[in-house]
C-alpha cells in the first residue's frame, strides 16, 4: 500500500502535530508518554499496524490544534527514536523536528527494580536514567545501575 | 559532593594512593601511635539495616583520628518509622556532620544520598547493590600478602548474586588485570550487568559451580555465605550449601601464599580448621577494615596523611 493510501485512512489536519514513523504497535505507549487521554478535547486520530517500507509496519499519530514541543517530544526517544515529526500549519508542513535521546532520561519513567530507593514515590529527587548504548536501546538507573526492561518501562511512566 | 558509591568514583592511582595512606596509618589503627588528623569533625554512622563490622569500623577509625561520631541509632527508634523519606533524614545529618557513612536496605540509597547532601556520603552497602569501602580493605590484604594487585587469580565464591561486596571487589580486580573466577550455585550467579560491565573492562571471566577444582591454581579465594533465606525450601538449600564449604584438607594442593578472605559474618562456609592454616587472613582482613576507612576519611576530607607517622604522631 502506498505512503498517499497510508496518509488517506485518516484526514489532513489543518493544524497541530503528526507523528510518523512509530513503531508498529508503540501508538497507545506513545500516546500515554505524551501525556494524551481522553480527558483533552483537541481531536486525536492513529492509524496502527500499516505497512510502510522503512519500518515494515508503522503507526501514525495526528493531534489537532497542539503543537508539541521538542521536550514533549523528547520523551518519545524511549519508544519511538526514529519517528518523525511534523507541525502542520493550515494544512502545511511548517516545520519538521527530530526526537532527541539525550545521555539521561530525567522524570520520564520510574526505574523498574523493585528495590531501588525510588519505588518510594515521597522520595523527592528527579527519576533519572542513564543512556548506556544507543542501539540497541539500553538505560540503567542512576540510583540503583540495574539495567531497564524498555517495555516495563513504558509502564512506568510517569 | 564527591563520596565514594561504586568503585567507579576512584581511578586506579587513587587506590593504590589511598592503600599507601592506610598502611601508614597502621600504627594509628594499632593504637600505637595518635594522630588525631581528623580533630574536630564529626561523622554520621546512618545504618538502617543491621552492621558489626562496618559500623563499628568507621566508628574507631574516626575516633582512632581524633574525630566524633554521630549514630543513628536503632531504625525503630528513629524517625525513619515515622515515614522520614531518606532524602530528609539526609538533609538533617548533612547539618549535623563532616561526612556520612551509610547502609541501607534498598539498591541506590548511596547515590540518591549523595545527590542530597552536601557532606561526603561514603557507601557501606545499599541492598544487593555495593559495597566499596569493603573493596578497599579487601585490596589492602591482598596487597599487603601478596604485594601487588595486578595479574592475581582470584576466585569469589559463594553468594554472587547478592552478595554486594563481591559485586565492588570484581570491579576493582578486573581493572588491575586480576583473573577472576566465579564459584556460585547457578540460582547465585553474578548478576548479568556486572557481568557485561566486567567484560566491556576487557575481563574474560570465568564462571563454575566447582570451587573445589580451582583452589589449586588461586592465589586468592574470597568465600561470602550463602544466604539460606533467598532459597525457596531448605532442601534447595542443602544441596549447593555443602558444595561451598571449605576445609583444612580442601587446601593440601593449594599455593603456599594463596589467601583466603570472607568478609564475615561467616556461618559453615569455611570450616573453623582452616583458621590455623597459613591460608586464613578473615580476621586481619576484619581489622584492615579500620586503616582503609581511616584512609578514605582522610581522603574525602582533603586531610593529607603525613609520611612521617611516628613523628607528626604521639607514641602511646
Amino acid at each position: 500500500m502506498s505512503q498517499e493510501a497510508n496518509m488517506r485512512r485518516v484526514t489532513a489536519i489543518k493544524n497541530g502535530t503528526v507523528i510518523d514513523h512509530v513503531p508498529a504497535g508503540k501508538a497507545l505507549s506513545v500516546l500515554k508518554m505524551l501525556g494524551i487521554g481522553g480527558d483533552m478535547s483537541n481531536p486525536v486520530s492513529l492509524v496502527m499496524n500499516v505497512p510502510s517500507k522503512k519500518m515494515g509496519g508503522k503507526d501514525i499519530i495526528k493531534v489537532e490544534d497542539r503543537e508539541l514541543t521538542q521536550h514533549e517530544l523528547d520523551r518519545l526517544a524511549l519508544v519511538a527514536p526514529d519517528a518523525s515529526v511534523a507541525i502542520i500549519r493550515a494544512y502545511t508542513v511548517a516545520e519538521k523536528l527530530d526526537i532527541n535521546l539525550t545521555e539521561e532520561v530525567v522524570n520520564v519513567a520510574r526505574c523498574t527494580f523493585s528495590n531501588c530507593i525510588t519505588t518510594n514515590p515521597r522520595e523527592p529527587l528527579p527519576h533519572r536514567l542513564i543512556v548506556t548504548s544507543r542501539e540497541p536501546l539500553e538505560l540503567r538507573c542512576r540510583y540503583c545501575g540495574k539495567t531497564q526492561d524498555i517495555e516495563e518501562l513504558i509502564d512506568n511512566l510517569i | 559532593m564527591p563520596g565514594l558509591i561504586t568503585m567507579d568514583d576512584l581511578t586506579n592511582e587513587e587506590i593504590i594512593s589511598i592503600l599507601d595512606d592506610a598502611e601508614r596509618l597502621l600504627p594509628v589503627a594499632r593504637g600505637e601511635v595518635y594522630l588525631p588528623l581528623l580533630q574536630g569533625r564529626i561523622l554520621g554512622n546512618l545504618f538502617f539495616e543491621p552492621s558489626t563490622r562496618t559500623r563499628m569500623s568507621f566508628e574507631t577509625a574516626m575516633k582512632r583520628l581524633g574525630g566524633d561520631v554521630v549514630n543513628l541509632g536503632d531504625v525503630k527508634t528513629s524517625s525513619v518509622v515515622k515515614g522520614e523519606t531518606l532524602f530528609d533524614t539526609i538533609q538533617m545529618v548533612d547539618g549535623y556532620t563532616d561526612i556520612i557513612a551509610m547502609r541501607h536496605p534498598r539498591q541506590g540509597a548511596a547515590q540518591y544520598a549523595c545527590d542530597s547532601a552536601d557532606v561526603p556520603i561514603l557507601n557501606g552497602g545499599d541492598g544487593a547493590g555495593h559495597h566499596p569501602t569493603q573493596t578497599m580493605l579487601d585490596l589492602f590484604t591482598i596487597r599487603q600478602s601478596h604485594g601487588t594487585l595486578e595479574g592475581l587469580n582470584v576466585v569469589l565464591a559463594g553468594d554472587l548474586r547478592y552478595g554486594r561486596t563481591v559485586h565492588s571487589l570484581s570491579h576493582a580486580l578486573v581493572r588491575f588485570g586480576c583473573n577472576v573466577t566465579f564459584a556460585s550455585p547457578e540460582s547465585l550467579r553474578m548478576p548479568e550487568e556486572i557481568v557485561a560491565d566486567l567484560n566491556a573492562h576487557g575481563a574474560e571471566v570465568v564462571e563454575t559451580d566447582d570451587l573445589l577444582s580451582q583452589i589449586n591454581n588461586a592465589d586468592v579465594i574470597y568465600m561470602t555465605r550463602i544466604q539460606k533465606e533467598r532459597f525457596p525450601d531448605e532442601d534447595e538449600y542443602a544441596k549447593v550449601a555443602g558444595a561451598y564449604k571449605l576445609e583444612a584438607s580442601d587446601l593440601d594442593e593449594a599455593k603456599a601464599e594463596m589467601i583466603i578472605m570472607h568478609p564475615l559474618p561467616r556461618v559453615d562456609e569455611i570450616h573453623p580448621s582452616v583458621d590455623s592454616t597459613r591460608h586464613a587472613r578473615y580476621f586481619e582482613q576484619a581489622f584492615n577494615g579500620v586503616v582503609a576507612r581511616m584512609a578514605l576519611m582522610c581522603w574525602l576530607l582533603g586531610v593529607d596523611v603525613p609520611e612521617d607517622i611516628n613523628e607528626k604522631g604521639v607514641a602511646l
